[in-house]
């Protein structure tokens, strides 16, 4: 007696677990060979190429960490992540205008899906587009300085925005802002609205004003992707590549951030051995920030977590207290 | 209410709106400006603040000289095609994959996932210099082909969105379907790919968008003239024409209309959309 029939080939395709196999196979073929070609070959090249002195084409030198060293060394390419600083203190300041904005938008506004609208679209203009429309706004006595004019300003007073090395960061930082606050303000808003209506309905009876919705309902619900936005923020600032590539023509007067130095090296220079490595230096940074950022993310979210008694009671408390102090007003 | 909190409430609605408004007039003052601009003569544009409106709104010389100089036409078209490839190949390619991940256990599974994951946190500008070369060495610089396939090949955002939709997705209607003889390929392009419809609205739209947008792998890989995108095509300006800005006002504009008019149209699913992409954790 047989235990278990052949193994045949034209059964096993007709069973459901050959019928499995093929679909998987068949469906999961050219998205993986796509990611592999265009993303971890290159990563697998880019790596290597960090360890050679070569250009595109021609003759390539295997010279170890030197790469790595004038990294470090060189003037023009670790220093570069000093302007990052400028971006991560721009999307700091973004989250928070967009968090402000979307809390009122969340309540009854008149004629909210128009400021909505407004404040989003920049987010669907190209960079290009946005290069020339910069370059016209900051440009000596156009659109900026017309309208600060209105305000009382005097033009002698004013600076160059773009060429003045003290004051052009800041307005590239501020093109930034303006591209994507509104993108965030619509995130944040999505996932106000995710909270239950019934709950502002309850704190409204109990007496809670605008500010102790926001505090204790709405804010505690969004933390997730607060914290998410914020983490990717950061991130996004050690690589700020846009506004000076696009504007400043690629980081004219002191604006050629880290990723922008990397391009020019790359393509203008050609040293190809010396940008993959600054790549990979920035590779390494940003993971380490991932990491620890994640962390204390964790770290944070868990003391905020519902289910912590002693945090749910401390919060009730407060409420508890602050709506004592609004009757007593 | 006691007159204080009249008072507290009124003016909680003032700064409410006073901050709207600004943010608002913040957000569209560069690009209202460039629409004045864009409408003047040259001798308004040299001779009037930039502030002033233009004497004549139905003067459009500058829209047609852009669209000539920059030659705009080519560039509609080139954006176009790519737009529809990109495009339909990025829901085909995502939807697959999410329908595999999400519906078969195998092992590997979770491997591909963060493979994809991972994939995200490898910033693309970082890595051209070796893409660089492999699109030089598969000959697919200056290729329509190539740049198509470039801009397909790493979309985990839209992946992330067909697997959540999957999700909800009950599984029980695969199943009935299997055992009324139904194939797995069947399954998903006759029953469950409609079911996606709102889930691939979202996709084509931010995918769309995206692609019309792009300019960093379009300027490296499309640099010659005739297969410009509509984006790139704006460098025309750059060099003697660079302080034209009446001229060049316009071409920005031209170039903004397409994405103006899928935000009008459809707002709400970009919104969603956005949401549904940016939760994924």
């Amino acid at each position: 007696m047989r235990l278990s029939a052949p193994f045949k080939l034209s059964k096993w395709i007709k069973s459901r677990k050959g019928q499995q196999a093929i679909i998987i196979v068949l469906f999961m073929t050219i998205p993986l060979a796509l990611l592999l070609t265009f993303t971890y070959f290159p990563f697998a090249e880019m790596f290597k190429f960090s360890f050679y002195k070569m250009k595109y084409v021609g003759e390539r030198e295997f010279i170890g960490l030197k790469n790595y060293i004038d990294v470090f060394k060189r003037d023009d390419c670790f220093q570069a992540l000093r302007l990052s600083l400028y971006y991560m203190c721009g999307a700091v300041f973004q989250l928070a205008l967009a968090l402000y904005l979307a809390a009122i938008l969340s309540f009854k506004v008149k004629g909210g899906n128009f400021f909505k609208g407004c404040m989003f679209f920049p987010y669907l203009i190209n960079g290009i587009a946005i290069g020339f429309i910069f370059k016209f706004f900051y440009t000596r006595g156009f659109v900026f300085d017309t309208v600060l004019q209105w305000l009382g300003f005097e033009l002698e007073n004013l600076p160059y925005w773009l060429k003045d090395t003290s004051i052009n960061n800041i307005s590239l930082v501020g093109t930034s802002v303006w591209k994507y606050f509104g993108n965030n303000m619509v995130l944040f808003i999505g996932a106000m609205m995710s909270v239950d209506n019934e709950l502002y309905e309850a704190a409204m009876l109990d007496g809670a004003n605008k500010w102790q919705q926001f505090r204790y309902i709405m804010l505690p619900s969004i933390k997730t992707i607060v914290m998410l936005n914020l983490i990717m923020s950061i991130t996004g600032s050690l690589s700020a590549f846009e506004p000076p590539f696009v504007i400043m023509s690629g980081g004219a007067n002191g604006t050629a951030t880290y990723f922008v130095k990397m391009h020019e090296i790359a393509h203008t220079s050609q040293k190809v051995g010396l940008a993959s490595a600054m790549a990979i230096v920035l590779l390494l940074i940003i993971f380490a920030a991932t990491i620890l950022q994640k962390l204390f993310f964790k770290y944070v979210f868990r003391d905020a977590e519902d289910d912590d008694v002693n945090a749910a009671k401390r919060r009730e408390k407060r409420m508890a207290r602050e709506k004592a102090k609004a009757r007593r007003r | 209410m006691s007159t204080i909190q009249k008072i507290k409430h009124y003016a909680w609605i003032v700064i409410q709106y006073a901050s709207l408004i600004f943010f608002s007039f913040v957000a569209v003052l560069p690009i209202v400006s460039c629409v004045i601009t864009a409408f003047k003569t040259e001798e308004e544009y040299q001779t009037t603040s930039v502030m002033t409106m233009p004497e004549n709104w139905f003067n459009f010389d500058n829209f047609i000289e852009a669209f000539q100089k920059a030659d705009m036409g080519r560039a509609f078209i080139n954006s176009t095609i790519i737009l529809i490839f990109v495009v339909a190949g990025s829901v085909m390619i995502g939807s697959m994959l999410a329908y595999v991940l999400n519906r078969f256990k195998f092992p590997g599974n979770g491997l591909i996932r963060s493979l994809f994951l991972f994939a995200t946190l490898l910033p693309g500008i970082a890595m051209q210099v070796s893409t660089y070369q492999l699109m030089y060495k598969l000959g697919l610089i200056n290729s329509l082909l190539g740049y198509i396939v470039l801009s397909m090949g790493t979309d985990v955002i839209a992946i992330y969105i067909f697997i959540q939709f999957f999700e909800n997705i009950s599984v029980s209607l695969d199943e009935s379907a299997y055992i009324d003889g139904a194939s797995y390929m069947t399954i998903f392009f006759k029953i469950l790919f409609p079911l996606l419809k709102p889930a691939v609205v979202t996709v084509m739209i931010l995918k769309g968008v995206g692609t019309y947008n792009e300019y960093y792998n379009a300027s490296l890989y499309l640099s010659s003239p005739e297969l410009k995108t509509v984006a790139i095509s704006l460098y025309t300006f750059v060099g003697p024409l660079g302080s034209k800005y009446n001229l060049i006002c316009a071409g920005v504009i031209i170039s903004l209309i397409p994405a103006l008019v899928v935000f009008l149209l459809f707002q709400k699913q970009i919104y969603s959309g956005l949401t549904s992409g940016a939760v994924k954790g």
